[in-house]
């Protein structure tokens, strides 16, 4: 007899449930991002000046990189409890093919990580003194960053996630990677509150993001291969 | 060629056919380096505008070259290493990365004190710089993962796996960090169009770049050749040699 390998979308669907509901038992993981998202970008102030004019001028750049760095410090995460209770090997003897799978986790982490930030983030900017003008770019720019970012992040938890304290050897290898997102994030942004036309840079993110989703799989699914090797 | 693409896969013969190329490269390399210094630093006229602050481009540019291409040589053995499981290419990789890691930082020290005279300050946010110093990054990476796991064939393909995602991102990194911000003088060297340098100038900086190849090769087989009496520490050949040296 022979066992049938589930279809895509179910074994998608089936591993986007598992992560949602691991998250979901262990809500405290899930707000610690956005905490680190809060508090460092009310630290800005307190270290560079209270002056608005100042702030707003300064704000993009702080948002996009508190949220790089709330990113890669979840990213993190990703594989750690599957690589720990053994799961993760299991997903990998699976007859579903594992670029599934990670795409699957990597959303998951997404939804549980980046999407809220994206949700936060109007807030601080308001916090930092963004002009309204620059919120809608924001958000966007945002959305589609911050999934890119969890992709690329997910290539190096993948690499990390057999050494112990890789934590600070995930930044060191990732954040490299992040600076295209960075430059563009930002620059949407910058082009929206000086009131220039920003449909470009949403479009090169999109762009991003589009590669990421199609080919970062591969290298995460590799990435994960070597570690559980090991 | 197959029949050298399969030997190449075997460390014992690589050490000993690359004993013999390496006197040759030696003599190569430092020939090529002393002809281009001599030349760049001595012979070669003073720039109308810059006045002698540009020789500095005689050890600028090929390790800026260097440093570019020394990426690309990780990752094509990190593909190799992936796809036909080749031990040598591992080391290979391993090798290229230290010594394009030192490249990148001649490159931006060079440039620096470049820049001190000609732009009037040692760093500039500019693009071509930005994108060397993540190239350094990205190499510090690629070290930084290797050593960080115990055991070599993990570390070897974990690298060459970090390598291939740094080879598909550096041409977005460029053009991101391009489009950001430019002021750098344009690159000198085209391949397509006629250069902007004079003739008198560009001979030896092509010397140059071809004595720094010549260098890199030297360092990296002197580097892969160790590499491999560490790794085959515990084979008869490696014994073998080290009791003939010891007499």
């Amino acid at each position: 007899m022979e066992t049938q390998a589930p279809s895509f979308m179910s074994a998608f669907s089936a591993t986007l449930k598992r992560d949602l509901l691991l998250a979901f038992r262990r809500r405290s993981d899930f707000m610690n991002p956005l905490a680190f998202f809060l508090i460092v970008c009310s630290l800005f102030p307190l270290g560079i000046s209270p002056d608005p004019k100042q702030l707003a001028i300064l704000a993009p750049g702080i948002l996009w990189v508190v949220a790089l760095l709330a990113c890669l410090l979840s990213s993190d995460t990703l594989f750690r409890s599957d690589f720990d209770d053994g799961s993760l090997e299991l997903m990998l003897i699976s007859p579903v093919s594992m670029y599934i799978q990670v795409l699957a986790k990597t959303v998951a982490h997404w939804l549980l990580t980046g999407f809220p930030l994206t949700l936060l983030a109007p807030l601080l900017g308001l916090l930092l003194q963004l002009p309204s003008s620059g919120m809608a770019a924001l958000v966007i720019a945002m959305a589609m960053g911050t999934a890119t970012l969890s992709f690329i992040g997910a290539i190096g938890a993948g690499l990390t996630v057999g050494i112990r304290k890789g934590g600070l050897l995930l930044s060191l290898i990732i954040l490299p990677l992040y600076i295209p997102v960075l430059i563009f994030g930002v620059a949407s942004v910058k082009a929206a509150v000086d009131g220039f036309d920003y449909a470009g840079q949403l479009a090169v993110l999109g762009a991003f993001l589009a590669l990421a989703v199609t080919l970062a799989p591969l290298a995460i699914a590799a990435s994960v291969r070597i570690s559980a090797d090991n | 060629m197959w029949t050298f693409f399969h030997k190449m896969g075997s460390p014992r013969w690589f050490y000993q056919i690359s004993g013999q190329w390496l006197p040759w490269i030696a003599v190569f390399a430092f020939g090529l380096l002393a002809v281009g210094t001599v030349w760049g630093l001595a012979y070669a006229p003073a720039d109308f505008r810059q006045g002698n602050s540009y020789r500095i481009i005689y050890v600028h540019v090929p390790a800026s070259a260097i440093a570019l291409a020394g990426y690309m040589l990780m990752a094509f053995a990190a593909a190799i290493s992936l796809i036909w499981k080749m031990k040598l290419a591992e080391v290979v990789m391993k090798c290229a990365a230290p010594i394009g890691a030192g490249m990148a930082f001649i490159s931006l020290i060079s440039g620096a004190l470049w820049g001190k005279p000609t732009w009037g300050t040692y760093w500039v946010w500019d693009a071509r710089l930005t994108s060397m110093l993540i190239l350094f990054f990205l190499y510090l990476g690629v070290i930084a993962l290797y050593e960080a796991f115990e055991d070599n064939v993990s570390a070897s393909k974990a690298c060459a796996v970090l390598s291939l995602v740094g080879t598909v991102n550096i041409p977005i990194i460029y053009w991101s960090v391009e489009w950001w911000n430019s002021l750098h003088q344009p690159a000198t060297l085209k391949l397509t169009e006629e250069s902007t340098m004079h003739s008198d100038m560009l001979q030896p900086l092509l010397i140059m770049i071809a004595g720094f190849y010549a260098f890199y090769a030297l360092l990296l087989l002197m580097h892969s050749r160790s590499e491999i009496l560490v790794r085959e520490r515990n084979t008869k050949w490696v014994k073998e040699l080290v009791a003939k040296r010891l007499g």
